[in-house]
């Protein structure tokens, strides 16, 4: 039920502060395009951000940044070798 | 996907499964670390890692997967549902339409599956979300559509914020069965089995994405539990597997997050309040694990219009724990056994004809390791 590959938003369509609003996101997986709904997303996403996907509904959206940074500590943490354990 | 790939590249993954190696060595004694997501299962196996981690390092799975843990009373319940045919509701005769996740077609209740049922005739359409089950109910005014709520607490805010939505549109032929539950109580009973002897926690990542980091501060403390919120990547999973090693070889027992692009420490507040606005806690009744309070959720007296209860009545608690016969779906629930330790694994019981729902289920344990070549009996 839980995609854990994230998906990048290529349209948003809604206002945050109106429930009544479609809060739609459209995605892209593999050059597929579907929607998302918003209702229950922490932070308000932008167009080429990434998001989490549960069941038809964004859980989180996730910075390109933020995925990078991520990605740097791991490779440290690769780099290091045997001297992590001080 | 670009970034999704840089977490599976085998230039990354590789020196960090050799660091895992080495630090095991150091460590010098075997570990028992339970991952406690059915996704997590089969991201281990998916991703090579199962065949990749040093013998020391002993994956047990936990009670993760919603589909599996569903009491057959509970599949029972969904069964009546959609075999009623039509029903009087408002002075109003209308067929009864089941929506239900496509995992749970197959899953045996005590006595049919839902499968069983709809080729004899009952109402059942899977969906992929509970947004489209209330999209059917928009699309056929001339029915009723119930949906069984089941799954976890990432499950549980799409399917509050589906109701919310039927509430803004007025929508007055949508139900919800609800049969979710919460994932921190099962676990302190399960812990509480001397027999487990437990080191550390992989925690599941986007369970955490609602419920956040902190929430699993008592249970590392009270197990004395290395806990550590992994990703669904090969070298999310090495780094969490990496921060487990480090906390046991300082002899720590903390909570600590290897999956920050997509978990905070507070979780998902907006999905929280939403779960909590339309949601109460409530006993309920697990396969594998019995009853356990206040691990379900029930719908609030202020949303009782939306509750399949209202001409479905529902006991969460009603019923008993059994698994099919022959089937020990209950103790590898448990982490008690792995389903090759189960007689009937592979031989009557595969992908193909399961016979429990460990074996139905995606996410299942027998089935991740039928899939993944663990099926040699
Ligand atoms: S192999 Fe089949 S029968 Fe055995 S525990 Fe798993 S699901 Fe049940």
């Amino acid at each position: 039920m839980c995609l854990a590959l994230p998906m990048k938003v290529t349209a948003v369509q809604g206002d945050p502060d109106d429930i009544l609003s479609n809060q739609v996101a459209t995605v892209d997986a593999d050059g597929v395009s579907r929607e998302v709904r918003l209702d229950i997303i922490d932070q308000w996403p932008k167009v080429g951000d990434y998001l989490i996907i549960h069941a038809g509904f964004a859980i989180h959206a996730l910075e390109e940044e933020e995925a990078m940074k991520n990605l740097e500590l791991l490779r440290e943490m690769a780099e290091q070798g045997g001297g992590w354990v001080q | 996907m670009k970034h999704a790939e840089e977490y599976r590249k085998t230039d990354l993954v590789r020196p960090l499964v050799e660091r895992l190696l080495a630090e095991i060595t150091v460590l010098n004694r075997p570990v028992r670390i339970m991952e406690v997501c059915g996704t997590h299962t089969m991201a281990i196996f998916q991703s090579g890692l199962k065949s990749l981690l040093p013998k020391e390092v002993e994956l047990v799975s936990g009670p993760g997967c919603p589909v599996c843990v569903t009491a057959g009373s509970h599949m029972d319940y969904f069964i009546e549902i959609a075999r009623t045919g039509e029903i009087e509701d408002g002075g109003r005769r209308r067929k009864v339409r089941l929506a239900i996740f496509g995992d749970l077609f197959r899953v045996p209740g005590n006595t049919s599956s839902l499968a069983a049922a709809s080729a004899a005739g009952a109402l059942v359409s899977i969906v992929y979300s509970p947004m489209d089950a209330l999209k059917l109910a928009i699309a056929h005014p001339d029915e009723i559509v119930i949906f069984a709520g089941v799954g976890f607490e990432t499950t549980s805010p799409t399917i509050a914020a589906t109701l919310l939505a039927a509430e803004r549109g007025k929508i007055d032929n949508f139900l919800i069965a609800p049969c979710q539950k919460t994932m921190l109580k099962p676990l302190d009973a399960l812990f509480a089995d001397p027999e487990l002897r437990l080191d550390a926690l992989l925690c599941p990542g986007h369970v955490c994405t609602i419920i956040g980091v902190n929430v699993w501060q008592p249970l590392a403390e009270k197990f004395h539990l290395a806990s550590v919120v992994a990703g669904f990547e090969a070298a999310d999973l090495l780094e969490a597997l990496l921060m487990i090693i480090a906390q046991l070889q300082k002899g720590e027992a903390k909570v600590e997050n290897a999956y920050p692009r997509a978990v905070h420490k507070d979780g998902n507040p907006r999905a929280q309040a939403m779960v909590a606005e339309v949601f109460e806690p409530c006993d309920t009744l697990w396969r594998g694990l019995g009853i356990l309070p206040g691990s379900g959720l029930a719908i609030r007296e202020k949303y009782r219009r939306f509750d399949a209860g209202r001409l479905f009545p529902f006991d969460p608690v009603a019923g008993d724990e059994k698994s099919p016969k022959g089937c020990r779906c209950g103790e590898v629930l448990r982490g008690r056994i792995s389903p090759q330790d189960c007689p009937l694994f592979g031989r009557a019981c595969t992908p193909l004809q399961p016979i429990g729902p460990c074996m139905v289920s995606s996410e299942g344990v027998c089935a991740a390791h039928y899939k993944y070549g663990e099926n040699n009996v």
